[in-house]
């Protein structure tokens, strides 16, 4: 009876602590998702009268009604274009090596610590290297490849851990299988692992470009303009032979330097139109994560070991 | 297996291709000048001064459909002039005269350059507008609110005046890396840098803005723009520059009469000699100096008088370089003193 007792005490006491942790958990989720949500709303509130289709066509202007986002967009997605288009391969490549090449020795170990300790390096450090090495040293200016590559410093890290954990995900026996049909390793990575591995790769991917995408700090340092009202030269070109990379040099803005520019104005119309370049930037990092979500559940379908 | 098959083979085409293009990328960015391209009119340089140039680019940009393009960046005065003895910049805004420190990088790698100045700005005191007790206020009690020895010590209203109320004031100034402090604590302390730094300090002038709207015993100082733009919510105070003076009022007549002193300054553009052999920044600075004063006016500051505009765009035409000023901070200028010192050059 005194066994029951006791017992019954120490469940009704481990049942109210989870009740406990459970009302702290959904008040903590509260508090964060109500402070994101007043922020939104209040953002929507503020720029919502801005968003109309010329606020996408138009230049920055010092008439807050007649201003745009056109040189910040395109600079934005022109930027993100080639961090992807630098970062993936290098990260991808970086990730397989790693995890199916490396000799497991004291070398490999040290660059696999320094790979995790890059991750948690502050943004500003990336742009001051860039401003050294790519602005200084290589003559590259204040462009849209700088840009870029700075931003894919910033993110390889990330981009190389995400396809570490997603090739670790392969069960072992999918390698053994290969080997024993006599596939090569390049075989055995190229027909299996990757593609089995593709959609936690391309989570990763879509992570680091939307941590890229709202970075400010380093692209600041770099030296981007404020101001501009052109657009990069056109990759494509109507002469021989048709592709040009001149864009790739050519001076930007980003739309976070945008917004900071706008917030910081002193007529009080500016802030409406940083809170709709500001909206326009949300919707685009939500966008690509809902695009990660997507292309993550199309290519799980296809997997059944 | 045909889906899984046309994946990898697409992810390896696309490994290939953008493998190629991240080669190309790094070597062939030297042979393309990338800051400064036949086209492109290169600015940087301060805050204060960008509204000014932003507007003149965007409306040389119009008159010329695209022809000539122009990009304005915002570096501070300071960042602004790294950039420009460099030999990276068409063309420096600059919030103050060039510095001594300055002048010798530019003489080290052979920039040269002319100075123009383009406006003035008058930096505003301000307090709440339910403050009853204030309206005007000498340049000796601005000095015994801000000097450095005040920190911690002078924090009441009454220990400036004893007719003021006995309640703690909040002080409100612009961030110590910006051109505004420079010319503040050079102009009122007498020291440029010189402040004390229990107060709130941002290079956002709105939340400066915010602050003091928002504290009955708050007191600020900023650029003129953004007391112009929130007259509602502030109180601009009237400054006494000598013991017994009137106080004045900070506005295009005080500016131009030389009465509202010493927090009335200068603004600048530096142009560099090599910039102005291109035709492309000849049409631009004549577009500057025709339309300075009306777009000048339009984003809140003092345009000079259109003589002063043709001495200045004299001094291009006649090759004059160089600096005035000696690279000494200066405070305390009135537009007269200035064009005595540019006619001089």
């Amino acid at each position: 009876m005194a066994v029951s007792d006791s017992l019954r005490a120490t469940i009704s006491r481990a049942k109210r602590n989870d009740l406990i942790f459970v009302a702290l958990g959904i008040a903590a989720l509260l508090f964060a998702a109500s402070t994101f949500v007043a922020l939104f709303l209040d953002m929507v509130g503020d720029g919502l009268s801005r968003l109309n289709p010329s606020f996408f066509t138009e230049f920055a202007s010092r008439r807050a009604e007649r201003a745009g986002i056109l040189a910040a967009w395109v600079g934005t997605f022109a930027v993100m274009l080639v961090t992807a288009l630098v970062a993936v391969p290098i990260g991808v490549a970086s990730g397989i090596y790693l995890e199916e090449y490396a000799p497991k020795n004291k070398l490999t170990a040290l660059i696999e610590i320094n790979i995790n300790n890059l991750a948690g390096v502050p943004s500003i450090v990336y742009g001051l290297l860039a401003l050294g090495l790519f602005v200084h040293t290589f003559g590259l200016g204040a462009s849209v490849q700088t840009a870029g590559l700075t931003l894919a410093l910033l993110i390889l890290p990330v981009v190389i851990v995400a396809t570490r954990e997603a090739i670790r995900a392969v069960p072992g026996s999918i390698r053994e299988a290969a080997y024993a049909l006599g596939a090569t390793r390049w075989q055995m990575v190229s027909d299996h692992v990757l593609p089995y591995s593709l959609p936690g790769i391309l989570t990763g991917v879509i992570i680091g470009l939307s941590r890229a995408i709202g970075e400010t700090a380093p692209i600041v340092t770099i030296g981007a303009v404020t101001f501009i009202a052109f657009l990069p030269p056109s990759p494509v070109t109507s002469s021989p032979p048709f592709l040009s990379f001149d864009w790739l040099a050519s001076p930007f803005t980003a739309m976070p330097i945008q917004i900071f520019n706008w917030t910081s104005r002193p007529e009080e119309a500016f802030q409406a139109n940083a809170s709709a370049a500001a909206l326009v930037l949300v919707v685009m990092t939500l966008l690509m994560n809902a695009i990660a979500i997507w292309l993550r559940y199309r290519l799980r379908r296809n997997l059944n070991w | 297996m045909i889906r899984r098959l046309t994946l990898a083979v697409s992810i390896a085409a696309a490994l290939v291709a953008c493998g190629e293009q991240s080669t190309e990328t790094t070597p062939s960015a030297p042979a393309a000048p990338a800051s400064s391209g036949p086209t492109v009119i290169t600015i940087d340089g301060s805050s204060t001064v960008y509204p000014i140039t932003e507007a003149i680019a965007e409306e040389f940009q119009l008159a010329n459909q695209g022809k000539v393009k122009v990009t304005v960046g915002v570096s501070g005065t300071g960042g602004g002039f790294k950039k420009f003895c460099r030999g990276e910049l068409d063309i420096a805004n600059a919030s103050r005269p060039i510095q001594k420190l300055e002048m010798d990088a530019c003489a080290a790698s052979g920039v040269k350059y002319f100075e123009l100045p383009v406006a003035y700005d008058a930096l505003t005191v301000v307090v709440n507008p339910q403050n009853t007790f204030l309206s005007t206020i000498t340049v000796e009690q601005l000095k015994q609110i801000w000097a450095p020895e005040s920190q911690g010590t002078v924090t009441k209203w009454n220990q400036i005046d004893p007719s003021w109320p006995d309640a703690e004031f909040k002080l409100y100034g612009a961030g110590s890396d910006s051109g505004t402090f420079d010319y503040f604590t050079e102009a009122v302390v007498g020291k440029a840098k010189a402040s004390r730094g229990d107060y709130t300090a941002s290079e956002d002038d709105n939340t400066l803005v915010q602050g003091v709207s928002q504290d009955l015993n708050a007191l600020g100082y900023f650029g003129y723009a953004y007391f112009a733009e929130n007259q509602a919510k502030l109180k601009a105070l009237a400054v006494v520059p000598v013991a017994g003076g009137e106080g004045v009022l900070p506005s295009e007549e005080t500016v131009i009469s030389g009465t509202y002193t010493p927090l009335a300054r200068p603004m600048f553009i530096y142009v560099s000699e090599k910039a102005v052999a291109r035709p492309e920044i000849k049409q631009f600075l004549d577009f500057y100096f025709q339309n300075v004063s009306e777009l000048a006016r339009e984003v809140r500051y003092v345009p000079l008088p259109e003589s002063a505009y043709v001495l200045i765009k004299q001094h291009i035409d006649e090759n004059k370089l160089g600096t005035v000023f000696g690279g000494e901070p200066a405070t305390a200028i009135t537009i007269e003193e200035l064009l005595k010192r540019e006619a001089s050059l």
